[in-house]
């Protein structure tokens, strides 16, 4: 399906030499530059639905403060990446490419006839390609979410049930795993434990937000590259892709013990 | 005597033009008040102000820190770099100005408690990653402010900005700084800087905590987060 597009360095331009050969031998991973934190992802009731912040930061400085970390590929699929920023365009630029050309090479123009790739699919295909550049010691430097409706996984059953909704994370290395919950980078530690406690399969929309949100704002409390402007994009069957505007979340900071100063001459000098 | 070299590389020696992500080489489990800190003088007194987020590495470990400490009735440290550090070194300094104050029947100046601040860090600066303002009001000098960096240089300043977020603001405070300001002008562009340097300094954030300091008294504020006059 794929055409052979080359994502190595250098891409398919001819500045190779016999001395960059010898370089590209002992090349080592690269180091991320431009970084975007935390994406968040759940199934509920209608389908999935992820989160991300706009924030991309430049090593500890917040530069990028309008960045969209989250991408529709096509009408089933919804991607959110954390980790360099570059890379994520490049994976994009990538899937959109190949959705083009399965377009322009279909047997029909048709666009019922078209058989477009279903989230599993591009899960398992950007599986391949971030192992493939892990093995070549040149990483996309991204942990990826993907989200959206697949045809089930058992073979040969024409007649199997409608799309179910589809989670899936792939991270720099090529390793792959889908769950009804996902985080990447902070979220992990500080989201997923609040995911577990309060997933359901049967959330409403509204319910399945406001949950996000929760977990958004403690990333924004705890995470130094986290942002309190974020965007919600969710994956149904009935609306396709809708990816929200970036809005600013509600913080709190009025709690008693925050009000009161340490640093006094009685007090502990400070924290 | 070793040359002291004040590099401050990150580990990784890349994206050098980049704030680095790990300003501060900080030994394993250290807490840095990665911040934005500052103070300025007005007739009468001193403004203070800083963030209040101390991290370790990304995670903020404290997101309502205190990093204004007081080490005397009149005189309070603005506290950047090692947490661990820069309150062993205030802990230290208010001992000395406690004894020094009894000895001398009189309250210390802030020209002595910056002197004291120094010669610490300056002895010690192999092992200390502090950068603290002093800042305080005294009968001599009225309101004034005095910067310390890293190797323990003094220096007396009309205003005086530090932290890992004191980069971003260097021409916003170069821009609206002007001599002889009243109490409210310099209190109010404390917290504008203090609220630019959190909106884009990952190491910064949280509410700005802001001490005034006149001949009769301290008067500690704090602005929340969700109020700051800029950003986040």
């Amino acid at each position: 399906m794929s055409a052979p597009i080359s994502l190595a360095p250098g891409g398919s331009s001819s500045r190779i030499s016999a001395r960059a050969g010898l370089e590209a031998a002992t090349e080592r991973t690269r180091q991320p530059i431009v970084t975007g934190t935390s994406v968040l992802g759940i199934k509920y009731k209608d389908g999935v639905m992820l989160a991300a912040d706009t924030l991309c930061s430049y090593g500890s400085m917040a530069k990028y403060k309008d960045a969209r970390r989250l991408t529709k590929i096509n009408d089933a699929t919804l991607l959110g990446a954390g980790g360099e920023y570059s890379d994520f365009q490049a994976i994009t630029d990538l899937l959109k490419r190949n959705a083009l050309e399965d377009k322009c090479t279909a047997d029909s123009l048709y666009e019922e006839d078209v058989n477009e790739e279903c989230a599993r699919e591009v899960w398992n295909y950007l599986r391949a390609v971030m192992y493939n550049r892990r093995n070549k010691m040149n990483p996309l430097w991204n942990d990826l979410v993907v989200a959206g409706f697949s045809q089930p996984a058992g073979v040969g059953d024409a007649s199997a049930d409608e799309d179910k909704p589809f989670l899936g994370l792939v991270d720099k290395i090529g390793t792959t795993y889908e769950d009804s919950v996902i985080a990447t980078g902070f979220g992990s530690y500080l989201a997923i434990p609040i995911l577990r406690e309060k997933h359901r399969e049967d959330l409403e929309e509204g319910e399945a937000r406001a949950l996000l949100e929760d977990c958004m704002r403690v990333l924004f409390y705890r995470d130094c590259r986290a942002l309190n402007r974020i965007q919600i994009a969710k994956v149904t069957k009935a609306d396709g892709v809708l990816i929200s505007e970036p809005y600013e979340i509600e913080t709190s900071w009025d709690s008693a013990s925050f009000v009161e100063p340490k640093g006094q001459l009685e007090g502990d000098g400070g924290w | 005597m070793s040359a002291h070299a004040m590099s401050m590389h990150a580990p990784r020696s890349h994206a050098a033009s980049a704030a680095s992500a790990d300003p501060y080489n900080l030994k394993p489990g250290e807490h840095s008040t990665g911040t934005t800190i500052m103070a300025i003088p007005f007739d009468g007194g001193v403004v203070m102000g800083a963030d209040s987020r101390t991290s370790t590495g990304t995670y903020i470990a404290v997101r309502v820190a205190d990093k204004i400490t007081q080490v005397h009735d009149r005189i309070w440290i603005c506290r950047s770099g090692s947490a661990a550090d820069t309150q062993a070194l205030t802990d230290y300094l208010r001992h000395y100005l406690g004894q020094l104050s009894v000895e001398t029947g009189r309250a210390p100046t802030v020209k002595t408690a910056a002197h004291l601040m120094r010669r610490m860090i300056y002895e010690n600066k192999d092992n200390l990653m502090a950068g603290v303002i002093v800042g305080g009001w005294d009968a001599v000098d009225g309101g004034s402010v005095y910067n310390i960096p890293l190797g323990g240089s003094l220096v007396k300043m009309p205003f005086a900005i530090g932290g890992s977020g004191s980069t971003y603001v260097y021409g916003l405070v170069d821009h609206k700084f002007k001599e002889g300001m009243s109490k409210d002008e310099a209190k109010a562009l404390v917290e504008k800087t203090v609220a630019h340097a959190m909106a884009r300094d990952g190491s910064s954030g949280g509410i700005i905590r802001t001490v005034v300091i006149t001949e009769d008294g301290c008067d500690k504020q704090f602005i929340p987060g969700d109020q700051l006059p800029f950003g986040p």
